[in-house]
């Protein structure tokens, strides 16, 4: 178990982290060249004031037409995120992980609160999956593509909650949740997790064709 | 061509007519036009009661019509209009009108030795005409009206087979062609644009739509055996009669010259091309990336962009070349790869003289007008002003303008820009 | 699930009897691939088909929210499915596909102010048109506009005599009315070009009357053009036929610029709009216009604003202002639309939603062109629009574009809403100080 341990948090960690790292890399490039070549009468308005001012916009969870219409998934979309991106970097047992390995560490969250915002988190992604299922317009949409982004970021917290709480074997656990946190890394390119790279450029694209071209605002 | 030779090219100044007087004469007085040799200026004027006629330097035509519009002097100096009397139309010269009354006449072009060609409707049915001449067979619609620089030959594009309403089968069958004098080609497509003659026009060539995706070009009825994604008006080389095209491939724009590339598709738009008139050269506006636009000089574009690029002239040795920018609504001269330092509200296509050393342009500044040489400006401007004219020599420039309600005929000498 | 609501139409008939399978695979692949590029691909990947967007559309909110209409339903029913079955999609799926794409979406882009990712479902709706298009399979009416275009560089098939004739007609019939009225056509060096959409010289001729008369009454140096390029519309753009809408913008560009005018203002209209500032312009390159358009809404507020139209009397009655896609959302003209109606009416009342989070038409995209097999869809799809005016409890519309006003002249007939819709044109003549 021990060497299982040390193989997932080692090369296979690196290999995650490589993947996520070079893959987004890789598939910006690549998807800069492709609109270069193909998109030159989209890319040439893009603009950094109307496209910053669209994400900011848009960084406001009751300040878009959307979210207004759309005020529990607003909520939940924004808990969601947030405990997302903060809950990993700032865990104390992963900050012990990049000091163990590279010797830098930062501020950390008390356990309490991660281990909430990482409920959270699992909540959240019920409340995204009960969506599929109960509301017809999104029932509609959903594709196996759709429960892959949302089983694995659920995955990865439901292991990190059980394996915090001990529930279950704790080294089975563990090393479950460092698997599914590597699959993670590892989808970001890949699946419609891809949001997480292009995201910002989608908006900020609009954003810049609705405010310099439209004259309107997009949200 | 009129013989500019011929012109009083005497430096100085001489005040034409006291235009500013007629609108006591008339109820209203139109757009003023002015003679190429700028010895005349003509409008047509509302004498009343809704009678129009023309008046030229202070003289009334004898003739009232009920309209006249298209208003142009001839190259030799005939002051012309389309004219309508009890509700038919016929063109009025110097005061004359044709014998003959048309459905609708329109679209005035003149040939080199005088001759007069119209577009023409009659009974709902569409061709042309030179000198009141009509061709023998009229269509059930025509357009993209021609003529070759012989003053006679002409051609349009025309629908030769009927079509029902909303009848998109039929349409895509192909109902139009091109007459030549009148005459049909015997194939049909589904469109056909901008058919133009060959220098002797012997040959007539156009735009071809064959699908609704393919497009290719057209010689007297026979297409390039290669198709494009689009293509833009062709124009025959003057000396070797090659045929040369814009032609969009895999979203780019290139030349092909007789269905062969010879300008890579490399550029986002490349239009209005234009030889030399030994065939030597070949001139285009295109534009390298999205958004900025230059003049390419057989293929190799200037160095300097603008957003907009109109106008394009070749000089008469095709060593030279000019256009204008435009970018928002400032409109710069663009001439050799370089700008001139004057930024123009408006400006007029650049006119080389025959020597080709120099270059004329009639700009708009404050609401004025002027004539700039070279780069520097008259140093009178106008309330109105005509495009400049070239001596024979190059080294006079006539200068046609309205200042202070006088219509003005200068002469100036080129040292005096 | 089943497409349960297919509508005959000759068309799109002619077209699917057409297909192949050799030649829908590739003809999509050849879309897809060869000419779009990042951006489909990345609105086809990132879109998390959160539903976030079902209420921003018309046709969802007036189908009792049926889930094949919200606006990621009607791109998951077409591209999504395109690439779900990497290609190999049926005929009968391309006549469903082009039914939605053409008739049940009006590219108006109200779903873009719902998405967090900023993505276009116009702009994928206007790909799938595009494919269809391709494909041949492009509903008849539209089509037959299109073709229209082609033929004459107008959408009505107005032949080159025609138009001069019918300005000239006006004239006439205006100077009975104002004696020393002109239309100035091909007036070189003139400020304004004023550009209409053909079907005011075909039906809407009082339109041309009244900008003359408005025109000459504020002292406006004008010309109309005698030659094609006059018909600044564009249905082209909405067929798919991309190649066809950048040789309509070139011809009415250039037909501008030979002009040497200053700007071109143009009439009551939306969607040429979009095509002179947003898509036609940008098929030739052209970053921006090559020449200013003015839309009428900025130009008759600029002539109030200069004092050169005076008004005789406001217009006393409520009047409710519906906000034009093309115009509003397409170009921020919200301000000037509300200086201009609150300067000709004692009492504008406002729509809800309005301004860029207004309700569509459903005429607009070119699904009113679709024809009349195609009538219905407007109607039961923009229930909400008749319930939106209705609240308003008002008897008149302003809306200032020509197919705002068919499509809100139809709801008005189906659910009997008594309402009068006029363009700021009609109020301005009507209202405006008349000499004696």
């Amino acid at each position: 178990m021990n060497s299982v341990y040390a193989f997932v948090v080692g090369p296979l960690a690196w290999f995650a982290w490589g993947v996520f790292i070079f893959g987004s890399a890789y598939r910006l490039v690549s998807m800069y060249q492709l609109a270069k070549a193909k998109d030159g009468s989209s890319l040439h308005y893009m603009s950094f004031k109307y496209g910053f001012r669209s994400i900011m916009a848009w960084l406001n969870p009751v300040g878009t037409l959307g979210w207004q219409r759309n005020p529990w998934t607003a909520m939940v979309t924004f808990v969601f995120h947030i405990c997302l991106v903060i809950v990993p970097i700032f865990l104390l047992g992963h900050v012990v992980l990049w000091d163990q390995f590279f010797g830098i560490s930062w501020p950390t969250l008390p356990d309490t609160i991660a281990d909430i915002m990482s409920i959270l988190v699992v909540v959240c992604c019920i409340f995204f999956g009960a969506r599929r299922f109960l509301q017809k317009d999104v029932a509609f949409l959903t594709t196996g593509k759709d429960w892959v982004a949302l089983v694995i970021p659920a995955f990865v917290f439901l292991t990190g909650v059980l394996s915090y709480h001990e529930i279950g074997d704790a080294k089975v656990m563990l090393i479950l949740h460092i698997l599914c946190g590597e699959l993670m890394l590892i989808s970001i390119p890949f699946t419609r997790l891809s949001h997480a790279v292009f995201g910002l450029f989608t908006r900020a694209y609009i954003g810049s064709e609705f405010g310099g071209v439209r004259r309107c605002k997009d949200w | 061509m009129p013989d500019a030779s011929t012109w009083d090219w005497n430096p100085g100044r001489r005040e034409i007519q006291d235009t500013g007087s007629w609108s006591d004469k008339f109820e209203w007085v139109e757009e003023f036009h002015a003679s190429p040799d700028g010895e005349k200026v003509g409008a047509v004027v509302h004498k009343s009661d809704l009678e129009f006629t023309a008046c030229v330097n202070g003289e009334t035509w004898e003739e009232d019509y009920d309209r006249i519009f298209y208003p142009k002097f001839a190259p030799d100096g005939r002051f012309t209009g389309v004219a309508q009397q009890m509700g038919e139309w016929t063109l009025s010269v110097d005061g004359k009108h044709w014998p003959e009354n048309y459905g609708y006449i329109w679209k005035t072009t003149f040939g080199p030795e005088g001759s007069i060609i119209c577009a023409v409707q009659n009974d709902m049915e569409y061709g042309m005409g030179v000198d009141g001449v009509l061709w023998e067979n009229f269509f059930e619609n025509a357009n993209n009206f021609t003529a070759g620089n012989d003053g006679k030959s002409t051609a349009a594009v025309v629908q030769v087979k009927p079509m029902g309403q909303a009848d998109i089968e039929t349409f895509q069958k192909g109902i139009y062609s091109v007459a030549v004098n009148g005459t049909v080609w015997d194939d049909v497509f589904m469109n056909c644009y901008t058919p133009v003659f060959d220098a002797k026009c012997e040959k007539v060539a156009c735009q071809v739509r064959k699908t609704l995706y393919d497009y290719t070009i057209a010689v007297d009825g026979k297409i390039w055996q290669r198709e494009y994604q689009c293509v833009w008006a062709p124009c025959f080389n003057p000396a070797t009669g090659a045929l040369v095209a814009p032609v969009r491939l895999g979203g780019k724009w290139g030349m092909a010259q007789d269905e062969e590339l010879i300008w890579n598709n490399t550029f986002a738009n490349c239009w209005h091309q234009q030889f030399s008139a030994d065939g030597s050269k070949l001139y285009a506006i295109v534009a390298p990336t999205f958004g900025s636009f230059t003049v390419a000089a057989d293929g190799k574009p200037w160095s300097i962009t603008a957003p907009v690029v109109i106008d394009l002239a070749v000089s008469p040795d095709g060593n030279r070349a000019a256009a204008l920018g435009k970018d928002d609504k400032a409109y710069t001269v663009m001439c050799d790869g370089k700008v001139w330092s004057g930024v123009y509200e408006m400006a007029w296509k650049p006119v080389f003289s025959p020597d080709s050393s120099k270059v004329a342009a009639k700009v708009e500044k404050n609401g004025r007008y002027t004539v700039v040489l070279d780069g520097k400006p008259y140093g009178q401007d106008f309330d109105q002003c005509w495009e400049p004219v070239f001596s024979p020599d190059s080294s006079k420039v006539l200068i046609r303008a309205i200042d202070d309600g006088k219509f003005i005929r200068i002469v100036a000498e080129v040292s005096e820009f | 699930m089943t497409f349960d609501r297919k509508i005959e139409d000759a068309g799109l008939e002619r077209g699917v009897s057409r297909l192949t399978p050799e030649r829908i695979e590739n003809t999509l692949k050849q879309v897809i691939e060869g000419e779009a590029g990042a951006k489909l691909k990345l609105y086809a990947e990132t879109c998390m088909r959160c539903g976030m967007c079902s209420e921003a559309c018309h046709y969802y909110m007036s189908h009792e929210g049926d889930p094949s209409y919200s606006p990621a339903g009607k791109v998951h029913q077409t591209l999504g499915k395109i690439l779900r079955k990497n290609y190999k999609v049926t005929a009968e799926e391309i006549y469903e596909m082009a039914q939605i794409a053409y008739t049940e979406c009006n590219l108006c882009r109200r779903c873009v102010h719902f998405c967090p990712l900023g993505i276009d479902t116009g702009y994928i709706m206007s790909m799938v048109r595009r494919m269809c298009h391709k494909l041949g399979v492009t509903p008849q009416y539209i089509q037959d506009t299109a073709h229209s275009h082609s033929a004459t560089m107008n959408q009505m098939w107005l032949k080159d005599d025609e138009w001069p004739d019918t300005l000239q007609w006006q004239e006439d019939e205006a100077r009975d009315e104002m004696p020393n009225l002109r239309i100035p056509l091909d007036k070189e060096g003139a400020d304004i070009y004023y550009s209409v959409i053909a079907p005011e010289p075909k039906f809407r001729t009082q339109l041309i009357y009244q900008a003359a008369y408005i025109f000459n009454e504020a002292g406006v140096d004008f010309t109309m053009p005698t030659e094609p390029g006059w018909d600044n519309s564009d249905m082209c753009m909405f067929t798919g036929d991309f190649e066809m809408m950048g040789r309509l913008k070139k011809r009415h560009f250039e037909s501008a610029l030979d002009l040497k005018v200053k700007r071109i203002v143009m009439g009551e209209c939306g969607h040429a709009f979009r095509s002179i500032y947003d898509q036609g312009n940008r098929w030739d390159a052209w970053e921006m216009y090559p020449i200013e358009v003015v839309h009428s809404v900025e130009f008759f507020w600029e002539l109030f604003e200069a004092g050169k139209i005076k008004l005789r009397e406001k217009f006393k009655e409520p009047i409710t202002i519906h906000d034009p896609c093309n115009i509003i959302r397409g170009r921020g003209l919200m301000e000037q639309s509300r200086k201009l109606a609150h300067a000709l009416c004692e009492n504008v009342v406002e729509m809800t939603p309005n301004l860029e989070h207004n309700y569509c038409c459903a005429a607009g995209g070119g699904v009113i062109n679709c024809g009349p097999p195609f009538k219905n869809v407007r109607m039961k799809g923009n229930k909400i629009k008749a319930e939106q005016l209705k609240a308003t409890g008002v008897n008149t519309i302003l809306a200032p574009c020509h197919n705002c006003h068919g499509g809100l002249e139809d709801l008005n007939h189906y659910y009997e809403l008594g309402m009068d819709i006029k363009f700021f044109g009609d109020l301005i003549y009507e209202l405006m100080e008349k000499p004696e």
